[in-house]
């Protein structure tokens, strides 16, 4: 992709980041938090590419490193989101 | 490397179609997963859409790269993924703050590892021109990763031993400190716009180095209480630091990714300034206020005040047609969150209706309050925001404060001269009786700041430790 393109994805992905983050209810603005975390760690993609490269050992050996970090945050970030979003509960309406 | 000189390498447009239509379809989950969260109805579903667009994602990168050492990859991940799954398994949900903290430093360092392997073998991420060299805009992205990778973990990790209590929550007032951090800053800039020009190593790890250098410089002088700003901007940078290596990969998952995180934090911080009527600027300067839990021996205090006991405390409740519970960050600390509900549960069988009022920076991290009091089963239609139920404590018997001091203080409407003047707070005073729970007379809110609302008729003080003391109550009633 040229250089254009991705910038036009970056800014519009920007407008809609900002219109969706506003609609978030703010009784779940530290899930919100946590699940950015998780996602955020798409980095991975590019830990994975340097892990997976053959050539330079420094580089494999960095990306593998990424990859470990990355892993944590997306399992630790998903799971305690799952956690947090089964705690909230509507009132029980008695018959 | 010559099994990478392919020509195809060199240029990031080459992917087939489908792959670039895969991490496309990865972003839009991102976004359906935040999408989710504007009601808790939809939010798990939102989770799940997360999920999946992770899977893709890197399901996607696996399959359309040589890779040659896929043990180790899945070895590497299932180690992550076994140490997160048991952290987020175990964590105490008053300990989220932290936990956020320590995520968002793993994010920064992984951009950090990403940049830099970036670097040592550009060609496997085709950034690379024909002349062999880095593409020179290539470098300014991977420069712009690698600073804000840096200064997301080594601030984080601050912000971390911070909520932890490792680290005093007391802002460290270096002297000269804005001239230290903006000729910081300065060089960073400089080198990465040097860099396009010269692409030597010393400077590379120079960026990295003062970038650590500064993510720590800028946290260490901002207070306990301002942790909500500080967690958010955090937030908001990790998103930067994964937006900039998506450029250098031309990866519009991640570019998606980093857009949305960037502007979630960057919107949390901003909810959190306003909530508490400061500039970010004035945040990011640091200096404004300690821990609130840690402040003791504050101005004695020789007015005169009411003082209840927790027999006064239930009566009066059970009494009331109303009462709202206003929690605070005492109440995280104290871990009250389970008795409260009970104490909500008892009155609401004595008839009371029982409502809780939240203010947006009570705690240190956004929504805070409102985890708590989920995971105490308080339901989530008794929780209310600021806006949403201010107007109702002038018809309201029964305020109870537990926790939180500077978002009920009535100066804050009145008295220009007091630093927390023009902040929105909880109107509590207008209740018949306010009841607050504080640990003792002595030792003012975060901002240092005496509380009109103690030395007031209808307030009544509840001196004790407030998990101590919502359990009197609990047995007053029961």
């Amino acid at each position: 992709m040229d250089f254009i393109s991705i910038l036009s994805i970056f800014v519009l992905a920007c407008f809609v980041g900002y219109y969706v983050v506003w609609s978030v209810t703010p009784a779940l603005h530290t899930p919100l938090m946590a699940v950015t975390n998780a996602i955020s760690s798409v980095i991975i993609v590019g830990a994975l590419i340097a892990a997976a490269a053959a050539g330079v050992p420094g580089a494999k050996w960095l990306g593998l490193a990424g990859v470990v970090l990355a892993s944590i945050n997306i399992f630790g970030g998903f799971a305690v989101t799952e956690r947090m979003l089964a705690m909230y509960k509507k009132k029980e309406r008695k018959g | 490397m010559t099994d990478w000189e392919d020509p195809i390498m060199h240029d990031a447009a080459a992917p087939p179609a489908w792959v670039s239509l895969a991490y496309l379809i990865a972003g839009i989950c991102f976004i359906l997963a935040l999408r989710g969260l504007s009601s808790p109805e939809s939010s798990r579903r939102g989770n799940r859409f997360g999920m999946a667009g992770m899977g893709i994602a890197v399901v996607t990168t696996l399959v359309t790269h040589e890779v040659a050492s896929l043990v180790e990859i899945l070895i590497a991940i299932a180690i992550g993924g076994a140490i997160g799954f048991v952290v987020a398994r175990r964590i105490a949900m008053t300990a989220m703050p932290q936990l956020v903290a320590a995520f968002h430093s793993l994010v920064g360092l992984a951009a950090v590892l990403v940049a830099a392997a970036a670097f040592l073998n550009p060609s496997a991420f085709g950034i690379t021109g024909a002349d062999g060299l880095i593409l020179p805009v290539s470098r300014v992205e991977m420069g712009l990763g690698i600073a804000i990778g840096a200064i997301t973990f080594s601030g984080s990790v601050i912000a971390f031993l911070k909520l932890n209590g490792n680290m005093s929550g007391k802002p460290i007032l270096l002297p000269v400190r804005h001239v230290i951090n903006l000729g910081t800053l300065a060089a960073i800039i400089g080198l990465i716009a040097y860099f396009t020009t010269d692409q030597s190593p010393w400077i590379f790890w120079t960026v990295t180095a003062l970038s650590f250098l500064i993510g720590f410089l800028l946290i260490i002088p901002i207070g306990g209480a301002d942790m909500p700003v500080v967690v958010s901007m955090l937030n908001s940078y990790s998103g930067w630091a994964a937006a900039a290596m998506g450029f250098t990969l031309g990866n519009s998952a991640m570019i998606i990714t980093g857009a949305l995180v960037g502007s979630s934090g960057a919107i949390l911080s901003y909810i959190m300034c306003r909530a508490m009527n400061r500039s970010f600027l004035s945040v990011i300067a640091g200096g404004f206020g300690g821990d609130a839990a840690a402040a003791s021996g504050g101005p004695t205090i020789d007015r005169p005040y009411k003082r209840g006991s927790a027999e006064d405390a239930a009566f009066l409740m059970s009494q009331a047609e109303q009462v709202i519970i206003v929690p605070g960050y005492g109440m995280a600390v104290a871990q009250a969150q389970h008795v409260l509900r009970e104490m909500g549960d008892l009155l609401k069988k004595e008839g009371v209706r029982v409502k809780y009022a939240i203010h947006p920076v009570a705690g240190r991290m956004p929504g805070h309050m409102n985890v708590l009091l989920a995971e105490a089963n308080v339901p989530y239609d008794e929780v209310f925001e600021l806006e949403d139920i201010n107007s109702e404590f002038a018809q309201t018997d029964v305020a109870f404060v537990i926790g939180a001091n500077d978002v009920t203080n009535p100066a804050a409407k009145t008295d220009r001269s007091s630093p927390i003047y023009g902040m929105p707070v909880l109107d509590v005073e207008k209740a018949k009786t306010v009841l607050f729970v504080k640990r003792s007379m002595g030792g003012a809110g975060y901002a240092g700041v005496e509380n009109e609302l103690f030395f007031r008729d209808n307030t009544m003080m509840l001196l004790a430790d407030a998990k101590k003391m919502v359990e009197d109550i609990v047995k007053a009633l029961g």
